[in-house]
């Protein structure tokens, strides 16, 4: 791999030609898998990632069930060839961790109370991996629920803002978040007005930090309009049938 | 509890902004490098660092290198189970090993003895005692003291190459101090310093760690809510003006 010396160039772009404040295109195919309830499909730059939802279906093992409403589990994994260098299959702790805050950015947009005793079940596998697959995960994961038919009171958006050489940048890809100074991914319920994951490591100023999020609402409700497209286009598709 | 947090007081009769009462004792565990034992209200969390030597990271090779683990232990709290760390050890050890990672605490580059071969490892290791809330910002202090107490072992390279381990300590190359800061949302209020009853009370849980700066290097959102953007500004605001008391109360000579 070549020697990367600037993450921004003398016209301000970075090194996949972007702007600062650019997303990587999205691509976005739902229901691909005929098993699932509900599956979606993302590729945001050189993300791969495809997401699967079992459910809601009855609690097994029942002790994990919860009276009053559906228990919701998700899990994030990484492909081992999804990387540059292998990686192991064995869930590492950053996929544990990023589980963890993947389920804690969707559930407070699923009615599980409608689904006592239930669970419903995420699958995440990231195919391919080159920075902010976090995000496009969530992104994808709200489509796969909704592809489901589980009522939700919004998709959930997700993206992050990171600083390159001192600069705020929009969705990092995988160089620039190792090379870079900061990144924060944040999840954005657009009708709550709410967001539901807020992570960040690096170093930012109180001002920077403000910026950084609101360039980060601003990038996820551009997202969310091609969320909504996706799925307004596969139901037109299926009134089709 | 919802009629006293409408007038701006807690169970306990703190204010929403007020931390429990922190106690920290250094060097409690003589055979670590560096230890130490936060008390907050009556959560106990313990921090042993221990400085091993070993082969630096294939693409750090001119740097020390710092592992970060947590045990939430079976007699700290009724549910902890024993058993390897599950999601809450695992967020919370990553959380803390942010906040002194990126805010560069450690200067990984002096903690070299031969490049690209032989570096330091620092392990810090998370012990909870006893849970009754903020587990988060109990063993970050813990860490923190712990490392700006630790001694380094002191390692000389013979003509031959061999490494060996002399009986002389010098500190730790320290160069910052994050300090977290935990607070939940109770009913549209924020709180710092939750006690467990808060914590199961709360829609959701922010964390921010601060540098000595005032720069942010480490932030977590966890627990089932979600936060207004607006809550989340406020809560920066919070998390500075909260770190800088406490970093003044007990770090003083580090800053």
């Amino acid at each position: 791999m070549t020697e990367i010396k600037k993450l921004i160039d003398e016209n301000g772009l970075r090194v996949d030609g972007r702007k600062l404040d650019e997303i990587r295109p999205i691509k976005i195919e739902i229901g691909l898998l005929a098993n699932a309830d509900g599956s979606a499909y993302i590729e945001q730059g050189r993300n791969k990632i495809i997401v699967a939802v079992y459910g809601p279906r009855e609690a097994q093992p029942k002790h994990i069930g919860l009276h009053d409403r559906a228990a919701i589990r998700c899990r994030y994994h990484m492909a081992p060839f999804s990387t540059d260098e292998r990686k192991s299959p064995a869930p590492s702790r950053r996929e544990i961790e990023i589980s963890k805050v993947i389920r804690e950015a969707l559930e407070p947009v699923i009615f599980s109370e409608y689904y006592p005793r239930s669970m419903i079940d995420i699958f995440i596998e990231v195919l391919q991996s080159d920075g902010g697959s976090r995000c496009a995960a969530i992104t994808a994961s709200s489509l796969a629920l909704a592809d489901a038919g589980i009522p939700l009171k919004d998709l959930v958006v997700a993206c992050a803002v990171g600083k390159i050489d001192g600069k705020l940048a929009v969705d990092l890809s995988d160089v620039e978040d190792k090379l870079g100074e900061a990144d924060m991914p944040i999840a954005y319920i657009p009708a709550l007005r709410k967001i539901s994951l807020i992570q960040m490591d690096g170093i930012f100023t109180e001002e920077e930090f403000f910026k950084a999020l609101n360039m980060a609402k601003d990038a996820c409700i551009k997202i969310y309009k091609i969320q909504k497209e996706a799925l307004k286009q596969k139901y037109l598709q299926t009134e089709k049938e | 509890m919802m009629k006293l947090l409408a007038s701006g007081k807690r169970l306990d009769g703190r204010g929403l902004l007020d931390y429990r009462e922190i106690k920290i004792e250094n060097g409690v565990v003589e055979k670590a490098e560096g230890s130490a034992l936060v008390s907050m209200g009556n959560t106990k969390v313990l921090v042993g660092v221990k400085i091993e030597t070993g082969q630096p990271y294939p693409d750090l090779p001119n740097q020390g290198a710092l592992t970060v683990n947590a045990e939430f232990v079976p007699l700290a709290y009724k549910y902890f189970e024993p058993g390897p760390p599950d999601e809450n050890s695992i967020e919370l050890a990553r959380l803390v090993d942010r906040g002194i990672r990126e805010s560069k605490t450690i200067d990984m580059e002096k903690l070299v003895i031969i490049p690209g071969k032989e570096v330091y490892v620092v392990f810090v290791d998370v012990y909870i005692l006893d849970h009754d809330g903020n587990l988060v910002d109990a063993a970050g202090l813990a860490a923190v003291s712990a490392i700006l107490n630790a001694k380094l072992p002191v390692y000389r390279v013979k003509e031959n190459g061999e490494v060996i381990k002399m009986d002389e300590y010098v500190p730790l190359p320290v160069q910052n101090c994050p300090i977290p800061v935990t607070m939940v949302k109770i009913d549209d209020k924020i709180l710092v310093d939750p006690t467990l009853d808060e914590e199961n009370m709360a829609s959701a849980k922010l964390t921010i760690t601060l540098t000595k700066n005032g720069e942010i290097c480490a932030m977590q959102k966890s627990g089932l809510g979600a936060f207004t953007l607006d809550e989340i500004v406020e809560a920066q605001k919070i998390a500075r003006k909260k770190s800088s008391e406490i970093r003044e109360k007990f770090f003083r000579e580090w800053c």
